[in-house]
């Protein structure tokens, strides 16, 4: 698999190097649609990159990555995003 | 019970549940119940808030040489149930061996309740009852605890209290020594 | 005394404070991280009364305690890995000094790749510094080991620093029993220091001046004659401490079941103690292979292992590498033999990035190497993947 001739330590960027970390998460962002606004700053702020930009500059989240931080949730500045705690529904 | 001089066991938890000290606790409570190699130790590395994790504790008659991690543990102590769907609990396990959960669910509802021993107990619940909480979290720890001289007779209820009750001073001491009791008492085993 | 279950890193905390330094110096690094926070917490309880200088570098550590044992009072340091590389001017300077410091070194892997897991190649590569060094395969031995350190630093014969070296996670963050003795005993064995000599005004000397050829010459060759003293010195040190604590993890070498042993196995550190349990398998299935454990590295124990040669053929088990050419330990213990010995010497790599060694994995080295069946210096358990 190597590219070059030696063995390096040289890693390349990739989405869940580390396995879905999504299952590390305690608490969960909840995103309420309709009190979005589009500003973005959740995807600015989120560390993870877990914050997925549309087209139209609406944005989802990638539970597969998303540990729960809970960043997103606190820049939200309409609180379209709240954080429950995980397994809640179940 | 087991009557071997070595055992071996792995918590399996989520990083701040306290599967390091839970390890700590039970080796501190083996030495005090006359077992003279004990060792506690976490998988070493970076732990995360919330990641599985894993954490190991050896409990032997005479003193331990063994350094190494543990790949087929005597028990496995389950701290979170939702982490038996990310890993493999029962991987290495000895034929003999015994799993202990914290869930609400009974042994035999465990589909490997067939071929091993299965004990559990709802910490969660009873953390919960004795407001033994951190950062509003219950901290299932204790109960786990006490849960584990009803499978192992290495380790004495008695002194699992006395290093529980000597670990949190005071008010809490006596919420976690009463949890550990209530573990104890509820904890049902298959075999 | 007292029984304490702890990591091994509290453990050396503990007996770092007991051995009464008038200064700590030491900068946090991972996996040494939690001594230094073991001895702010004795700051804090006021256990530790002495001076706990907070640095902003290793190298700034190492030259606090240069500073204060120049100033004639007892110093001790700990870290790890790049810290101890970061040190390493000053440990240099600490040994051509002659300042008796003690210092707990961590063995982690040096990055990158970035990795924190135990390997020796950071303290082997400081193997010509003029350190005394010792390598510590359980939290008892680091306990006592701290204490006899200092002895043997400031032993009159002696007056060089030591570096007591144990695995990363391994040792210091795996939690077992050590007897602690009470600070009455420490005090009786190891009394206060008496430095030999000091920055005093009254008594004005100097420290790293410039000095002609010949006499640099001079103190090189009264460092090695310090370390060679140290050969006999360390064992004597252990002998008296079980005189009053009754037990002994060896002077130079700890052996375990060398009698009528065809192979011995030459390992250190926790793979030392490891080691233990495979020589219990490997003799049950009726294989003459007994341990001895390395636990001095400087000074070199020649002429231990010329003895142990004239008993059996040697397997050494590295973990390390002296990339370019061999193990360590492989390496030196063949030097050693040059024309005094027809042993075979079979040598290992094992356990480099921290990856684990288990008993099985030594007990399978060792079949190997009595069937006579390893390559020259083999690199075992390397994977593809």
């Amino acid at each position: 698999m190597n590219k070059y001739q030696v063995v390096t330590t040289i890693s390349y960027p990739k989405p869940g190097a580390n396995g879905k970390t999504g299952n590390w998460r305690i608490f969960k962002p909840i995103l309420d649609k309709q009190k979005c606004v589009k500003c973005l700053r959740c995807w600015i702020f989120c560390p993870e990159t877990a914050i997925k930009r549309n087209k139209d500059d609406t944005i989802d989240i990638d539970y597969d990555y998303c540990k729960g931080c809970g960043i997103c949730a606190k820049e939200c500045t309409v609180k379209a995003i709240t954080m429950e705690r995980e397994g809640k529904q179940q | 019970m087991t009557a071997k001089s070595l055992v071996e066991i792995v918590f399996h938890g989520r990083g701040g549940q306290g599967a390091v000290t839970a390890a700590n606790l039970l080796v501190a409570a083996a030495f005090k119940d006359g077992n003279k190699g004990v060792q506690a130790f976490p998988v070493f590395g970076a732990e995360r808030r919330g990641a599985p994790i894993r954490a190991f504790a050896r409990i032997s008659d005479s003193e331990i040489h063994l350094r190494s991690e543990i790949y087929e543990p005597d028990i496995v102590i389950v701290q979170d149930e939702s982490i038996i769907e990310l890993v493999d609990i029962l991987k290495g396990l000895k034929k003999d061996g015994t799993i202990l959960i914290n869930t609400r669910k009974k042994p035999k509802d465990f589909i490997f309740s067939k071929t091993f021993r299965v004990a559990t107990v709802d910490a969660t619940s009873i953390a919960l009852k004795h407001d033994i909480l951190v950062g509003g979290i219950p901290v299932v720890n204790t109960p786990i605890l006490g849960a584990i001289p009803k499978i192992l007779n290495k380790v004495t209820l008695k002194s699992v209290q006395s290093v529980v009750q000597s670990k949190w001073k005071g008010e809490q001491g006596i919420l976690n020594v009463k949890a550990t009791q209530d573990a104890y008492d509820t904890t049902e085993v298959n075999k | 005394m007292t029984m304490m279950i702890d990591t091994g890193n509290y453990i050396a905390a503990k007996a770092a404070i007991m051995a009464r330094p008038a200064v700590v110096a030491a900068y946090p690094i991972t996996p040494q991280t939690t001594v230094v926070e073991g001895i702010a917490k004795y700051v804090d309880t006021g256990e530790y009364k002495g001076e706990y200088i907070c640095v902003e570098s290793e190298h700034s550590a190492m030259s606090a305690c240069i500073g204060a044992s120049a100033a004639g009072v007892r110093t001790f340091t700990a870290t790890s890995s790049h810290g101890l590389l970061l040190m390493h001017e000053m440990l240099h300077w600490a040994a051509l000094a002659r300042m008796p410091i003690v210092m707990c070194n961590i063995n982690r892997v040096v990055g990158p790749g970035w990795n924190i897991w135990a390997d020796q190649n950071d303290s082997i590569s400081q193997r010509d510094t003029g350190w005394i060094q010792i390598y510590c395969s359980s939290n008892q031995e680091i306990f006592d080991t701290v204490i006899q350190s200092f002895k043997i630093a400031e032993h009159e014969k002696i007056i060089l620093p030591v570096m007591i070296n144990y695995d990363a996670f391994v040792l210091s963050h795996t939690s077992m029993p050590a007897d602690i003795p009470t600070q009455k005993e420490i005090d009786d064995f190891l009394p206060a220091y008496k430095p030999h000599w000091k920055l005093d005004v009254n008594n004005p000397i100097t420290f790293g001046n410039i000095i002609a050829p010949m006499s640099y010459y001079k103190v090189r060759k009264a460092m090695q004659d310090a370390q060679e003293h140290a050969k006999t010195i360390i064992p004597k040190i252990t002998k008296e401490w079980e005189q009053t604590f009754k037990r002994n993890h060896g002077g130079l070498f700890e052996e375990y079941k060398t009698e009528d042993a065809e192979f011995i196995l030459i390992s250190s550190g926790a793979l030392g103690a490891e080691s233990k349990a495979a020589i219990d398998e490997l003799q049950k299935k009726g294989l003459k292979v007994g341990l001895a454990r390395l636990r001095v590295f400087r000074p070199f124990p020649t002429e231990e292992i010329i003895r142990l040669s004239k008993k059996a053929h040697l397997i050494v088990i590295d973990r390390n590498i002296s990339i370019g050419n061999e193990g360590a330990m492989f390496n030196e213990i063949k030097a050693a033999l040059y024309q005094k010995s027809d042993a075979k010497v079979i040598g290992y790599i094992a356990g480099l990035g921290g990856t684990d060694v288990t008993y099985k994995d030594i007990e399978k080295m060792c079949e190997k190497a009595v069937r006579g069946k390893t390559k020259t210096n083999e690199w075992y358990g390397l994977r593809e993947d």
